[in-house]
């Protein structure tokens, strides 16, 4: 069976389908107009490009083939949308299982999948690098398209999952078909080498070949389509239903909904499920666990991944905003995909804590003040930065009051709400559907009120169980586990532990044998312990080897994770001989820079290397994706 | 001493439950102790452990014996749990502190302490001696040093061994009391557990190898449970010395001290829903001259080393073994050890248990003034700075402290000129009153319980004052606001308070619930009866209203509550801790 949870990815963000476009032979100007007014451009450009690989028989026949569709006893379904159907016969399933370097194989992959569910089946097309191998197991139909790697190897992305289906611990598949569907380029040696890995490999895990395996060069196109018309008549006849009357290709095809695919730009509305304070009575800081649904939403990350969120302003500052610019909440404010009122914009669309110099220089203009004119002006910049380090927007507006003004003089100083990165702290092997994150509450003093982190405090304050965040994964390739059996040393203060709770649960989902060793900071053992039960249950377990915690404030001399590596400067030095993955998360201003000046100690003192040859051993370890970092 | 096993010549008995067995045959603590290198354990290993703030629990077995408890904040739990936080683990530690004797220079040492990892608290124990709460293991070997300084230590103040030695507080005759007291100073000293790992532990000093063995009395194992001795002096029980395993009731002539009649087999502990558990009353046994004390704690102790039950700490206690094997059989196996026979018990007379409150008078122009420290608990609160008046005091004192029985201080040993000197700082600090607190309060003890203890069912010090200040209209009303009447409370059915023997008694069933038990002895020489079950405030205050309005109206000229609703009939008199559950 289907379901979001076997999938640890969607299409790489960012990723496009990789169609082109182009006027079309096959497809007139009239029709196309008249298609242009239904299909997304997405859609029309996909139509145009499958259209210009089709000669005349071949173009007859699919139009027969999407009247047929759209006769079929409702059967035109959303591709991709929402969970299947559980009780669903399994020979209806397709897998489509994609590779991809730069989107090819993405796009053709959700192309064919559109195509199956079009036609009534089930079809899911999701990335190998997240796909979790084990559900290969129940599939009945898999349908593989992966691109090369220059130098003959899997694409990045699916490297975790080659290691695994190629790996002692793949299963046996005797109850799959498949195909696969090689991309390359000719001119490497190893040509379309990863797609013959593949489908040689799936045939030695007992899986039956459904169609031969089709190699394409550069210009994929055509070889693609050959194989996916090969397969068709191969699939389960629910797949198939045809006859009744011809319908026009432009007319069946509006009726197809583009898939909702949730991104940057089309945030994903993730239901709270938890929102509780780790930190203890007595802590001197906030630090909250929220706990998100991704239900439904197809989004699928990799432990390393982060999470945008789009936060909203605090109500309370939009009302003070308003009332000190004299405003009406209610006067229109147009934005991109339309008209709102200020109050809404306010709270979802504009960054209305911290002003920026455009803001400065706007309301300098506005308001004619002098200081203000004088903080703008371009040789200043010094000061202006020290000032607007100590003045948000609602000091400036307050101090600053600018008769007479209106929405549009003042918008335009505004910049767009930006979302907020978070680290995610889980791992969809542990929790699937659902993101977890660490929050630290950011709170401070300004001009003697009180003042918060704009998304922390929406985080803090108004993010209750059953209210929604809007979302989007965010890949982080470069915060990755190795392999299984690697040894990984994971150094993080505060917040900056949560990837690990997510490479924890990964690792522990999947067996992994590797050593792991854990470096946790924060302020106080007792109220600042994060995720302390769960820490204490991997060492139990000998899931987490070894913990060594530093707490900043329980003693008068104050220690750090860095104080923590040198003084395990001799068993720290032979886990990364023994060729450990190290990390670093974090703060970015003081903890990275220390930690990395510790790891440089302990590799003079323990490895008798000079600086420059410490500086080489890291730099190496980099080179080698041996030391990753995550530091903000 | 030896530990060989000796038969007793008179009677064979059953050994199957007792250290003659190897230990595959015994409860699990049995091998526990035995394993643990004469009570060293992982305790250092546990103690460096930065992941957690407790430490493994085999080594929270052992701790006990350094006198230790780990403990947590039983309030935070669960939030702490929800926020994936461990307990707010920290640890109880109990000072040995023989008779409840100490100085200022000690006392403004455990001040200090207890200011800086103790959660600025302590607490007198219903055992004449202080623990300290809230002190996180990070602090552990800094509060035992500091002890150390002032010649303290809390070995055996828990644990399977003897715990704290008790002896009467005493206030009319001085030389008395020192002379009782060094006694139960040497009891304590003698019958502690001897093993170097405290000294490894707590202090870090080297193993030293020893040929005779580190344990010439206990072996590896230890006592089945904990054995309690104490040493009373009539006409005042406030010792309970029929609450205790091994009881001493000092015999006077004149001024001078004699020697003791012996009692054993004294202890409260029971378990609600098990009637085959029981608290039970001391047996007066004989009479020993006052030279013979030392070899007597010997020989009754190892009576109990050999023959209790080490299969079910539940029924671990003297108090079973004297039970099972007849009270004739034991007394029959100490003379046996002790090589003569106890002479007939002298005749004597107790009057109260609890304590003469205020100045008092002693001989050679000494007087001590007795301090009402409700449940025990030294802390400044709010409006009574209690804490820091103490410390004030200690600071200008020249006598002793003595914590007394009942959880109150005596201030001791006070000279004619520094008498007025003490009083104008206990005027000073709102002290000298005794607050107006009826003679129910005067005579009430609650245990620790919540939020540290790890047994309590139910709330006692946090409750008990509270409950008392709806009783004490009661008392208003039926005209008994100065009839003394002991009332205790405990937060589970262990008895730390000693409830058992009080005139009105509760025992914590679950939140809000107690047990409701009267007709103990006034002086501790009756156990009281279940009279009301599992029942909450009202119910209490119901039931309590009825059968003091009762008394009011029917007691005799000096009759105690305990003794009237049992010549009431109320409840039947509980003759033996074996009936107290018919």
């Amino acid at each position: 069976m289907l379901s979001t949870a076997r999938w640890r990815q969607d299409p790489a963000p960012g990723e496009e389908a990789g169609l082109g476009g182009g006027t079309s032979s096959v497809v007139n100007q009239d029709i196309k107009q008249a298609m242009s007014a239904k299909l997304t451009p997405a859609q029309l450009a996909q139509l145009e490009v499958f259209a210009k690989t089709l000669d005349r028989e071949q173009a007859l026949w699919v139009s027969g083939y999407f009247a047929g569709l759209a006769a079929g006893a409702g059967g035109l379904t959303a591709v991709g949308a929402g969970p299947q159907d559980e009780t669903a016969p399994a020979t209806a399933a397709i897998t489509i299982l994609y590779g991809s370097e730069t989107g090819n194989s993405t796009g053709l992959a959700r192309d064919f999948a559109s195509r199956v569910q079009a036609a009534g089946g089930q079809a899911r097309a999701g990335g190998m690098g997240r796909c979790k191998g084990r559900a290969l197991e129940e599939d009945r139909f898999l349908l593989v398209i992966t691109r090369t790697h220059g130098r003959g190897g899997p694409p990045q992305s699916a490297l975790n999952f080659f290691e695994f289906i190629e790996g002692r611990k793949a299963p046996k598949l005797p109850g799959l078909s498949f195909s696969v569907l090689a991309l390359g380029d000719s001119t490497y040696e190893k040509y379309c080498e990863a797609g013959k890995r593949l489908d040689r490999r799936l045939e030695e895990l007992g899986a039956t070949r459904l169609a031969p395996r089709i190699d394409c060069d550069v210009d994929y196109e055509a070889p693609a389509v050959q194989w996916m018309a090969a397969l068709e008549p191969l699939l389960p006849k629910e797949l198939r239903k045809d006859t009744g009357a011809p319908v026009s290709v432009a007319v069946r095809a509006a009726a197809l909904p583009a898939a909702p695919q949730f991104d940057k730009r089309h945030p994903f509305d993730a239901p709270v499920i938890e929102n509780l304070v780790l930190t203890g009575r007595g802590s001197s800081k906030e630090t909250r666990h929220v706990e998100l649904s991704l239900a439904e939403s197809g989004l699928v990350y990799t432990p390393g991944d982060a999470l945008g969120l789009f936060p909203r302003n605090d109500p309370e500052l939009v009302e003070a905003i308003l009332s000190h610019t004299g405003l009406s909440g209610d006067a229109p404010v147009s934005r991109k995909g339309g008209e709102t009122s200020l109050a809404a914009a306010l709270a979802s669309d504009f960054e209305i804590v911290a002003a920026t110099p455009r803001f400065l220089e706007s309301w300098a203009a506005l308001s004619d003040a002098a200081d203000l004119r004088r903080l703008a002006a371009p040789e200043n910049a010094a000061e202006r930065n020290a000032y607007l380090h100590q003045h948000h927007v609602i000091d400036i507006v307050r101090d600053f009051p600018v008769p007479g003004l209106t929405v549009e003089d003042f918008v335009p100083g505004l910049r767009p709400l930006q979302p907020r990165l978070y680290s995610i702290a889980s791992s969809l092997a542990a929790a699937p559907d659902e993101v977890h994150l660490t929050v630290a509450t950011v709170r401070y003093e300004l001009r003697g009120e009180p003042r918060g982190g704009v998304a922390s405090g929406h985080v803090s304050s108004r993010a209750a169980p059953d209210t929604t965040l809007p979302v989007y994964v965010q890949d982080n390739p470069h915060f990755r586990l190795p392999s299984d059996d690697a040894p990984i040393v994971m150094i993080g203060a505060g917040t900056g532990v949560a990837p690990y709770r997510a490479f924890l649960q990964e690792r522990e989902a999947r067996g992994a044998t590797g050593k792991s060793w854990l470096f946790f900071g924060e302020r106080n053992f007792r109220s600042d312990f994060l995720y302390q039960i769960e820490w204490q249950d991997h060492l139990k377990s000998g899931l987490l080897t070894r913990m060594d915690v530093a707490f900043s404030r329980d003693r008068a001399e104050k220690t750090y994770v860095q104080h923590k590596l040198k003084e395990r400067a001799a068993d720290l030095y032979a886990w990364l001989e023994e060729g450990a993955h190290l990390y670093v998360c974090g703060d970015a201003a003081h903890m990275a820079p220390d930690v990395h000046a510790a790891l440089l100690s302990v590799l003079q003192d323990q490895g008798h290397l000079g600086p420059e040859a410490a500086e080489e051993y890291l730099r190496t370890l980099q080179r080698d994706h041996r030391y990753q970092r995550d530091v903000y | 001493m030896s530990i060989e096993l000796v038969e007793p010549p008179h009677a064979p008995t059953d050994r199957s439950r007792d250290r003659s067995q190897p230990l595959s045959n015994l409860g699990p603590d049995e091998t526990l102790k035995a394993g643990s290198n004469h009570l060293r354990g992982t305790i250092a290993e546990s103690l460096l452990d930065e992941i957690s703030a407790g430490i493994t629990f085999p080594d929270q077995k052992l701790l006990k014996f350094h006198g230790m408890y780990q403990q947590d904040d039983r309030d935070l739990r669960d939030e702490r749990r929800r926020q994936k936080l461990e307990p707010a683990h920290q640890f109880m530690v109990r000072v040995r502190l023989p008779g409840g004797v100490c100085t200022p220079a000690q006392w403004i040492k455990l001040d200090k302490l207890a200011r800086a990892h103790g959660g600025e608290t302590l607490r007198l124990t219903t055992r004449q001696t202080f623990q300290f709460h809230w002190i996180l293991k990070r602090d552990l070997k800094a509060t035992i040093q500091g002890l150390h300084e002032a010649l303290l230590d809390t070995v055996a103040a828990c644990g399977d061994d003897t715990r704290g030695v008790m002896c009467a507080v005493n206030p009319a005759l001085s030389g008395l009391h020192a002379e009782v007291y060094n006694m139960a100073r040497d009891a304590s000293n003698h019958a502690a557990w001897k093993s170097g790992a405290y000294h490894e532990i707590w202090y870090g000093e080297k193993k030293v190898a020893s040929s005779e063995g580190e344990e010439p009395f206990y072996g590896d194992t230890y006592m089945p449970r904990k054995f309690k001795i104490g040493f009373a002096i009539p006409p005042s029980n406030d010792i309970d010395v029929y609450a205790q395993d091994l009881g001493f009731i000092a015999i006077v002539k004149g001024h001078k001290l004699e020697g003791f009649n012996v009692a054993i087999g004294g202890s409260m502990g029971r378990t609600d829903g098990k009637p085959e558990t029981y608290p039970r009353l001391a047996s007066v046994i004989g009479y020993i001259p006052a030279a013979r004390v030392t070899e007597t704690i010997d020989a009754v102790m190892s009576v109990q080393r050999d023959y209790g039950d080490r299969k079910d700490r539940a029924h671990a206690r003297f108090k079973y073994t004297i039970d099972d094997k007849g009270l004739d059989w034991i007394k029959a196996e100490i003379e046996n050890r002790l090589g003569f026979a106890l002479e007939a018990a002298r005749t004597y007379a107790f009057t109260s248990n609890g304590d003469v409150l205020g100045w008092s008078e002693s001989d050679g122009g000494r007087s001590q003034f007795t301090l009402f420290i409700e449940n025990g608990r030294i802390a400044n609160h709010p409006g009574l700075a209690l804490m820091d008046a103490l410390l004030t005091i200690a600071r200008i004192h020249e006598g002793t402290f003595r914590l007394t029985p009942n959880q109150n201080l005596a201030i001791a040993d006070v000279g004619r000129e520094q008498r007025p000197v003490i009083q104008a700082l206990l005027e000073e600090y709102g002290l000298d009153e005794q607050g107006g607190a009826s003679a129910v309060r005067r005579n009430s003890m609650a245990c620790v319980a919540l939020p540290t203890c790890g047994l309590a069912m139910a709330e006692s010090e946090r409750y008990l004052p509270g409950l008392i200040s709806k009783i004490e209209p009661l008392l208003a009303k039926h005209n008994l606001m100065d009839t003394p009447i002991t009332l205790r409370m405990t937060g589970c059915p262990n008895g730390c308070s000693r409830p058992y023997n009080s005139e009105i008694g509760l025992t914590g069933r679950a939140p809000g619930k107690y047990n409701l038990y009267i007709g103990g002895g006034f002086h501790g020489h009756r156990l009281n009866k279940l009279y009301r079950e599992n029942i909450g405030e009202a119910a209490i205050l119901s039931a309590l209203d009825d059968v003091l309005g009762q008394y009011a109206q029917g007691r005799r000229p000096g009759e105690h509550f305990g003794d009237f609703v049992i010549r009431a009939g109320i409840v039947p008199e509980v003759t033996e801790g074996r009936h107290f559950n018919d």
